[in-house]
């Protein structure tokens, strides 16, 4: 085998140092980067990754991001010849998933950079196990404050979406002095995300003035919201706020109104109740139902452009909130992977992980179709305004989630 | 030699009995804490009440088929949240079917009766199947053997309906005479809670006089006391066997439709807590035994409704719902501490040693 092999590779290694000899300029990649450099052959793709939910009952979250990431993958086309390839890994929007995913993609030294996670309980998992694989991570829907406080941040974690610390302060503003609401209770689901916005909602509107006559939790797999229902309705609240996830929000809305007391209670939810999904499981109760998410009418002119690419690709509006963030997010690794790479004569590119990290922290004024997006130190990138919509229609042939004040749902803050 | 039974209590039982009543103590001071409080109102304890005594009915329909299983095969049927799982699954596109060309508002009750008959027969085959395919060849295997296989069946079950079906979620179509609430002596009630109950109520009934008065019924408690004796009067075994199965399906398939009643959502993993939850009343009431399972069912589901509210709220702890899994648990350590073989366990110490 040695013998045969031999010639062939004596003709190659003759190739290559005449293809050397011919290209003086080009010294060979040498690397620097203290946490490791990628080579991507001149036949092999760039390689992104998602670590997103793109099953079970929260799939439309994850789905909705992954197609705002594989239409910036149309618009860019090419990288420097090569083509982009997008796969990835379900992260079920619990810390398992978001960790057995972490893990695949950390054992995958191709990978350029990664797309996630949805929720942020997957973040906190995910997150160290990214950082250590050198990779960095662009989340387009995780929302829970800590993920970005200074103390808590892990090193490569970003995200193109809104701090709650700013929904929870505006659902909060909503709800007190838009509404006139005094007395609120609030449900979270035990996840990071859940408790963390239930918590900002509840600091601000005490701060505004309000009351909050009941904090409860259930569990995301809780079916039977009657008991919790009833414990609330003690306190008579006008209004409970349960950012919860689809499931347990949707239990939470059709059985709200069954309970003595909660008979005229308003419902308000956050992001994840921004889906098609939501109103699938929640039923006719979902009418009447605020919730609040990205100010679509406030993006950039793009996002036009990008729903019509969307109608065109998948033959539907989007099903969430957060395909725009997606969509963002990956433009963002783009911009800072032509900064940092290096490419050989024959199409050859290197660059260091550190430095690629270093160029996505560095995005100062990116012109996304979210806003104008400037990363902070500790990774939080957004420039989205938070509006509240209202479920008009409970039939999810009627949503179109464009943000106008004449759709369903139907934006309802200024 | 002491002979007496004080004489042998290990140290084991004084800890376990310290800690049920250190449990007792926390229940009751809980409880009058709350009481004493005021914080909820007479009707409010009754609504608590009867939503646990609907969730609890739905309990002890699934509980009845881990426990019939459990009596004539002594082994724990796992696959029997996904049986669950399939019968309001199937029917979920039969009743949306059925409401779209408009027949289920024209004719509530046949059309609940399609989709519940749909239920119960979807569930029972799926039943039937996994007993032929994953248990049957495994009836003389050690009893490790099947448990394992059963779990395997259950996550069998469980992907191939999410490959069928997909992983989100479908709701059941709202019908007007299921809205609103009736009165039952003073109570406020929810339709939904009242059919749900009823409708329990009628399929136990139903069952205990299968199981006490038919002849086939007679064969199955004979079966369960001893299989081989019954084989040798002539009683076929795998008959039986079967027999059983179709029976826990059914009943499987029933408390579907009356989940997806109450609850309206429908996804492939909607088996998992109810099958755990059922599980655990089985145990509660003492598993092989059918009154067990369905006064463990009622139990268990009264005191996850009721508990958090009575027994934490009085203590100051916050968000006190969040714990019902908790308090569904330890009121099984607490049982099983005071009866180790259930409610209403036989003592397997003396018969079935």
């Amino acid at each position: 085998m040695i013998e045969r092999r031999l010639p062939g590779l004596l003709v190659l290694g003759c190739f290559g140092a005449l293809l050397a000899a011919c290209a003086p300029a080009a010294k060979p990649y040498e690397c620097t980067d203290k946490i490791g450099c990628v080579t991507i052959a001149p036949a092999a793709s760039v390689h992104i990754a998602y670590a997103l939910v793109v099953a079970g009952p929260d799939a439309v979250l994850g789905t909705d991001s992954k197609r705002g990431v594989e239409i910036a993958i149309d618009d860019k086309g090419k990288f420097r010849g090569h083509t982009i390839e997008l796969t990835g890994e379900d992260t079920g929007c619990n810390a398992e998933g978001g960790q057995a995913a972490a893990q695949k993609l950390a054992a995958d030294k191709t990978i350029v950079a990664v797309i996630g996670t949805s929720c942020s309980s997957e973040a906190r998992v995910a997150a160290p196990i990214l950082r250590d694989a050198g990779l960095t991570m662009i989340s387009p829907s995780n929302t829970a404050p800590d993920l970005t406080k200074p103390e808590k941040h892990v090193d490569g974690y970003m995200r193109t979406a809104h701090n709650d610390e700013l929904q929870g302060a505006v659902a909060a503003a909503f709800a007190y002095t838009t509404k006139g609401i005094k007395k609120a209770a609030t449900i979270h689901d035990g996840s990071i995300y859940s408790q963390s916005l239930a918590e900002v909602f509840a600091k601000k509107f005490v701060e505004l003035g309000g009351e909050i006559v009941a904090g409860e939790a259930v569990q995301p797999n809780d079916t039977d919201m009657r008991p919790v229902l009833t414990n609330i309705s003690a306190g008579k609240p006008e209004l409970i706020y349960y950012p919860c996830f689809t499931s347990a929000a949707a239990f939470i809305t059709s059985q709200a109104k069954e309970v003595p007391g909660l008979e005229t209670v308003q419902l308000m939810g956050a992001d994840p109740m921004y889906s098609v999904d939501y109103l699938k499981a929640a039923g006719e109760a979902a009418k009447g139902v605020w919730n609040s998410s990205p100010d679509f009418s406030a993006f950039a002119g793009g996002y036009k452009d990008f729903l019509d690419k969307h109608q065109k690709k998948y033959g539907e509006a989007p099903l969430s909130a957060f395909h725009a963030h997606g969509y963002d997010g990956a433009n963002i690794i783009f911009a800072a992977l032509e900064k940092v790479v290096v490419a050989d004569a024959d199409g050859t590119l290197h660059f260091g992980r550190q430095a690629l990290r270093d160029a996505m922290f560095a995005t100062k004024d990116f012109k996304g179709i979210t806003g104008n997006l400037s990363c902070s130190a500790t990774g939080d990138c957004s420039d989205t305004k938070i509006a509240v919509y209202e479920i008009v229609n409970a039939d999810p042939a009627s949503w179109n989630p464009t943000g106008a004040t004449d759709t369903n749902p139907k934006k309802i803050s200024q | 030699m002491r002979k007496n039974s004080l004489g042998r209590l290990t140290i084991t039982d004084v800890v376990m009995f310290a800690v049920g009543l250190g449990l007792a103590g926390v229940i009751v001071a809980g409880s009058a804490a709350t009481l004493s409080s005021g914080k909820y109102t007479l009707a409010q304890w009754q609504d608590l009440f009867i939503f646990g005594l609907a969730q609890g009915s739905i309990y002890a329909l699934i509980a009845l088929g881990y426990t019939l299983v459990y009596g004539v095969l002594r082994m724990i049927n796992f696959a029997h949240s996904e049986v669950f799982m399939s019968g309001p699954y199937t029917a979920y596109f039969f009743a949306r079917y059925m409401f779209n060309i408009g027949f289920l508002q024209a004719y509530p009750v046949a059309g609940l009766l399609i989709v519940s008959a749909i239920s119960m027969l979807t569930s029972m085959a799926i039943a039937l199947t996994v007993e032929r395919i994953a248990y049957r060849p495994l009836r003389k295997a050690p009893r490790l053997v099947p448990l394992i296989t059963a779990i395997g069946a259950s996550f069998f079950l469980q992907y191939t309906f999410r490959g069928l079906y997909g992983s989100g979620i479908d709701r059941y179509p709202e019908l007007a005479i299921l809205k609103g609430s009736i009165s039952v002596l003073g109570v406020r009630v929810l339709v939904t809670q009242a059919l749900v109950i009823v409708a329990a109520a009628v399929f136990m009934g139903l069952l205990y006089a299968f199981v006490m008065l038919s002849k086939t019924g007679k064969a199955m408690r004979a079966v369960s006391e001893d299989k081989e004796t019954a084989q040798l009067m002539g009683i076929d075994v795998d008959r039986i066997i079967t027999t059983t199965f179709a029976l826990g399906g059914a009943l499987a398939g029933a408390a579907g439709v009356l989940y997806a009643l109450i609850f309206g959502q429908v996804q492939f993993y909607m088996g998992f807590v109810p099958g755990i939850k059922a599980f655990t009343a089985a145990v509660l009431g003492g598993i092989g035994n059918v009154p067990g399972a369905m006064v463990g069912g009622l139990f268990l589901g009264v005191f996850e409704s009721v508990g958090p509210s009575l027994f934490l709220d009085g203590l100051g702890i916050p968000a006190p719902n969040q714990l019902k899994d908790a308090i569904a648990f330890t009121m099984l350590v607490f049982v099983l501490i005071f009866r180790p073989s259930g409610i209403l366990g036989e003592r397997l110490a003396t018969k079935k040693a």
